[in-house]
């Protein structure tokens, strides 16, 4: 790999952004450990507002194309990540939408099971638990009349969307955060120009209970328990224990981390190739496994059982679904 | 509010072996029916996977009917429960994303039962009539003075830019 990197002439360029994202993404780049001295042989990093101080203007002043590789984490929440995205569209060879939030949406998509005015009234709205003060009630503008000019904000949209319902994406990296190693096999398939088919996602095509070291039987499920509910035991498959495990519909990739550790998955690194919905995915597995042929009783195990649905099956992929969000005509009702 | 000029359209999933035979016989027998759902053959009620149900409301359905064999009489054995148990965890979660439960609809209809598959039709579309058009995708097309900010955007950097050079 090193060799490969050192025998070029010139570096590539290489950069990493962040849009609606939590900064997780960053990190897990860094968990590549000494392997990002490769990177670093590989690649100039021309930008990545996280840990270098760069200058957007420096890329609006770049060639097209310009850019070997972006790195593009986070959802498209407002005007301004709209912009970023299609500038470094534009500006960069190859596009990889890097983690959920750019992929599916992830956590900030479940925003879109409200609007930008509900939003603005959780937050800012006197008197609410996040904004205890504010007597004028003050919302952010668009436009704001100062005695210098007038100064904007970008506009904070109804709809988280993902990058690839924004510009069009060269490949996508799965996992909030993703991998190291999957991470660094992405890294490698690009400076080596072995790239696979433009919009596929790299990573493994099975299930997280493939990689799953845990005892399977029949699954037949009377009853759903919340994680505090019960302790389960560490051997038996969880969703077998009336646990919401999403392995059956999460691609593989993480080496089942959270069920290793007793922890149901929830599903971070969205659906499996040739994967519509994830949700839909999901649900469809879920209802396999219920043991009832009577209506009654399967609406009172799912009620019961399964207080958040879309927080429990669209999780991480709200914005990236079939519906993208809740429908705006019954947001807070 | 009824809507008279609103005509819903209705995306219908029937099983091949019964309700679809029963949607067949609703119309050689010349039984009288709302014009507003298309039919989609399925070879079991089973089949229909509840990505098929956000699709057709994505794509501007107003209303969506599964219809399988009775239960017990699934030409897959066990099938239709299947059926059951999906349709009923969509419904939940449908409606936790504001779809209005009466949107959607799950129905059994042997295959001699035409004139029953008539009926729950036609009350599906009465009951979609009387709740409106779902107009799905305008949820997130509109993304309030997106245009406009972007243009501000790119004069406020193209000022910058003047300062600078
Ligand atoms: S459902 Fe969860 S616990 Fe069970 S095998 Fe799959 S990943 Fe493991
Ligand atoms: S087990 Fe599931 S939630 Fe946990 S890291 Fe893996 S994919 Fe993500
Ligand atoms: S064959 Fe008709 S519902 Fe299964």
């Amino acid at each position: 790999m090193t060799q490969t990197v050192e025998k070029k002439a010139a570096k590539g360029k290489l950069a990493i952004y962040w849009a609606a994202s939590c900064g997780g993404c960053e990190i897990s780049i860094l968990q590549i450990d000494a392997k990002i001295l490769d990177v670093d042989a590989a690649f100039d990093l021309v930008f990545c507002p996280c840990i270098a101080d760069g200058k957007v203007r420096d890329i609006e002043k770049m060639a097209d194309g310009e850019i070997d590789v972006c790195l593009f984490n986070g959802g498209i929440r407002n005007s301004e990540q709209e912009y970023m995205a299609r500038l470094l569209r534009q500006k960069s060879k190859v596009l990889v939408a890097f983690g959920s939030c750019a992929s599916e949406g992830c956590i900030p998509g479940l925003g879109n099971l409200n609007d930008r005015k509900s939003i603005f009234e959780t937050v800012y709205h006197q008197g609410s638990a996040t904004a205890p003060e504010n007597p004028q009630n003050i919302y952010p503008q668009h436009e704001t009349k100062v005695p210098e000019g007038i100064l904007y904000l970008p506009v904070f949209y109804d709809t988280l969307k993902t990058l690839a319902q924004t510009v069009d994406v060269d490949y996508f990296l799965p996992g909030c955060p993703p991998e190291a190693d999957n991470i660094w096999k992405a890294i490698t398939a690009i400076v080596e120009g072995k790239l696979p088919r433009k919009g596929s996602t790299i990573g493994v095509n099975t299930t997280v209970c493939e990689e799953c070291k845990r005892k399977r039987n029949e699954k037949k499920i009377k009853k759903f328990y919340r994680t505090w509910e019960i302790i389960p035991d560490e051997e038996t498959c969880l969703l077998e224990q009336g646990l919401m495990c999403c392995g059956i519909a999460t691609r593989a990739g993480c080496g089942a981390l959270c069920p290793a550790v007793n922890s149901p998955c929830i599903g971070c690194h969205g659906p499996n190739e040739g994967v519509d919905d994830y949700g839909a995915r999901l649900m469809s597995a879920v209802a396999s496994v219920i043991d009832s042929n009577n209506e009654e009783e399967i609406d009172r195990i799912i009620a019961e059982g399964i207080p958040d649905p879309v927080g429990t099956f669209y999780r991480f992929s709200l914005a990236g679904s079939l519906l993208r969000r809740g429908s705006k005509a019954t947001v807070g009702k | 509010m009824v809507n008279e000029n609103f005509e819903p359209k209705i995306v219908g999933f029937c099983c091949n072996w019964c309700s679809y035979r029963a949607a067949d016989l609703a119309g050689t027998a010349r039984i009288k029916y709302s014009p507003n759902v298309r039919v989609l053959r399925v070879m079991c009620s089973g089949r229909v996977d509840p990505s098929f149900v956000m699709k057709a409301l994505a794509s501007g359905a107003d209303g969506v009917l599964i219809a399988g064999c009775h239960p017990g009489e699934c030409h897959y054995i066990e099938q239709n429960y299947k059926a059951m148990r999906r349709y009923s965890i969509l419904k939940h979660t449908l409606r936790a994303m504001g779809v209005e439960p009466d949107r959607v609809r799950l129905v059994w209809a042997s295959a001699a039962e035409g004139q029953q598959l008539a009926e729950a039709i036609d009350l599906l579309v009465a009951d979609v009539r009387k709740l409106g058009p779902l107009k799905w995708p305008g949820n997130w097309t509109e993304n309030g003075q997106r245009e406009e900010a972007l243009e501000t955007l790119l004069k406020e950097h193209e000022e910058a830019f003047e300062v600078l050079t």
